[in-house]
């Protein structure tokens, strides 16, 4: 056995991935900030404008559900880890920095995709079914990446207080759905919100559920999955050198 | 998983150095562990053990200096140094949330153990650290040695063959301790060399083949237990009572003594040289023509070295 083969490391990466939902995605946080927090503002979105549509809100909705469990746990597993003390034995582990984060990643992108089901059922309830289904497999799983990528890049200070980076990540992510299409189309923006939202993962994903939902789109629909690719190779590439300056320091 | 492989060392630390802001944690230390050895490492509260045990096992990367693992070094080459490597860090800690039998698979799948041969050795591993029937608990219930006992287990899972432990038994009871330092001591017969943080003088005593002193990052002296007891005090010490206890002379006349005063029953003796002196002894109890009823040669204890080594009694 070469511990240093892909397919070695793939396997060790699954490994992380399997305790990574074992332990934290059984944690109160994902439940709260994923699922709860999107339906608490739709609603008090939905309830304050009655001239939107539902395919509108329903596609918000998801946009929303997706992005806030993608990021909600994988910026706390290595504070965690480091508050729990495993993480000194864990990179003890021949593992290499881009196994780690992939393994965090991929349980992070697991539950992106898992939680898409709750607004896409209730929108179904609702006699809204996706126009362009596979297209919005695709978006999702898209999306979960990059927002996982977000979130564990969140986490590169290194504090070992959980807390903290929830509240780090929190400051980022509201702002976040307020600019990026989610409650108010990006084309109804001011023109200094626009240039923000065009700066936002959460605006392409948003605007491919809306085409996939609804077919209305403000960007092509080929810009929206390679800005999405682009931010998802960016924020992984620069978790993974972050990581590996900072992981030291958590010991 | 063991390679035939020509006498390399275990480990090679080549002028180590880590330095945190002000403080230098880790002063230029060099050493060599040899395969096989059970080597300590021994030093006082913040001398620089576990920031040494942390760069060697991967787990911070050295300011300067180098080490290498069975010839792998440690920062251009760690996937395969750590492959071969079992660590029981000092603040380590199991997954709470899991079970006990689910933290050992999950370093089977980290360290590429087939899963069959996982279950296998993490049944038997259990067994010999008597938490066979705690397997299926999650570890949150666990007391502090049966944690530190997993910990153990969960090092040992890929049979690895230099085995890294930082005070391993710090805080647990007799029967722990007993329970781990005999693995230990049966993990080295069958091969495996181990390096050994401590604090405990006489877990280094009884179990280290070789000690290293340290001192504020720095080493101090590295030689065999028995050897830096012997270092430190030139002068021995010798007891001994004669049968009867009145003689005609005084041993106090005997070649090659510093000094002899009686005390109750026996004579107190002390000289330079132990092997020459018990035989001017023996010899002189012939002459007399009196038994020896009891001898005795106190050497320093490992304590004293230390003590004496890290100028703990100077300060
Ligand atoms: N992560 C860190 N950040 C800053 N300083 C540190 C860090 N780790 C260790 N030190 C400092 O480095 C020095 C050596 O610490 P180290 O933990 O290696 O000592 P030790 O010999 O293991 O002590 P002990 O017997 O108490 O475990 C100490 O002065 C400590 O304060
Ligand atoms: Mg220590």
């Amino acid at each position: 056995m070469n511990p240093e083969s892909f397919i070695e490391q793939a396997k060790r990466a699954f490994a992380i991935t399997k305790k990574d939902i074992r332990i934290y995605y059984l944690k109160g946080p994902v439940i709260i900030f994923g699922l709860f927090m999107p339906l608490f503002l739709f609603l008090a979105f939905a309830v304050g404008n009655r001239g939107l549509s539902m395919p509108f809100l329903i596609s918000g909705l998801l946009a929303m559900t997706v992005f806030f469990t993608a990021t909600a746990v994988s910026p706390v597993i290595q504070p965690w880890e480091a508050q729990a003390r495993t993480l000194e034995r864990l990179i003890a582990c021949p593992i290499t920095m881009r196994t780690l984060i992939a393994g965090d990643m991929f349980a992070s992108v697991l539950f992106g995709i898992g939680i898409a089901a709750v607004p896409i059922g209730i929108g179904a309830l609702l006699g809204i079914v996706p126009l362009h289904p596979l297209l919005l497999l695709a978006g999702i799983i898209l999306a979960s990446v990059c927002f996982s990528a977000l979130g564990l890049l969140l986490s590169t200070p290194a504090t070992n207080v959980p807390s903290n980076i929830m509240m780090l990540s929190s400051l980022l992510k509201f702002p976040l759905v307020f600019i990026s299409g989610v409650f108010i189309p990006v084309e109804q923006l001011p023109f200094w919100g626009q240039v923000l939202a065009v700066c936002s993962p959460l605006t392409y994903f948003t605007d491919i559920a809306r085409y996939c939902i609804m077919e209305t789109n403000t960007f092509p629909l080929a810009v929206n999955f390679a800005a999405l690719a682009a931010f998802s190779v960016t924020f992984t590439l620069l978790a993974i050198r972050l990581h590996a300056r900072t992981v030291s320091r958590r010991i | 998983m063991k390679e035939a492989e020509h006498q390399e060392d275990a480990i090679i630390a080549n002028d180590l150095r880590k330095v945190f802001s002000e403080i230098i944690a880790v002063d230029s230390i060099s050493f060599t562990v040899h395969k096989g050895e059970i080597f300590g490492f021994l030093g006082p509260n913040g001398a620089g053990k576990t920031t040494t045990a942390r760069m060697l096992t991967g787990v911070m990367q050295p300011d300067s200096g180098s080490a290498a693992i069975f010839g792998h070094d440690i920062v251009s080459d760690p996937i395969r140094a750590k492959q071969r490597c079992g660590v029981v860090p000092e603040t380590a800690n199991a997954y709470t949330d899991i079970s006990a039998w689910q933290n050992l698979m999950l370093m089977g799948e980290l360290y590429g153990v087939p899963k069959h041969y996982a279950e296998e050795r993490a049944a038997s591993l259990l067994k010999a650290l008597g938490l066979l029937e705690r397997k299926d608990q999650k570890v949150q219930g666990f007391s502090k040695g049966m944690k530190q006992r997993l910990i153990l287990a969960m090092a040992l899972l890929h049979e690895p063959d230099l085995l890294f432990l930082d005070e391993p038994t710090s805080g647990l009871d007799v029967q722990s301790t007993h329970l781990i330092t005999g693995m230990l001591r049966e993990l080295n017969n069958t091969g495996t060399t181990i390096f050994l943080t401590t604090h405990n003088m006489d877990e280094a005593n009884r179990l280290c083949d070789r000690v290293a002193i340290i001192r504020k990052g720095r080493i101090a002296a590295i030689d065999s237990p028995e050897r830096l007891k012997m270092a430190i005090e030139r002068l021995h010490t010798i007891e001994v009572s004669f049968d009867p206890a009145q003689t005609a002379d005084d041993p106090t006349t005997l070649p090659g003594i510093k000094s002899a005063r009686r005390e109750g029953d026996k004579w107190v003796i002390t000289t330079e040289d132990v092997d020459s002196t018990i035989h001017a002894i023996t010899a002189y109890g012939a002459e007399q023509g009196v038994k020896i009823g009891m001898l005795r040669t106190l050497a320093p204890t490992l304590d004293e070295a230390f003590l004496r080594l890290t100028g703990a009694d100077s300060a």
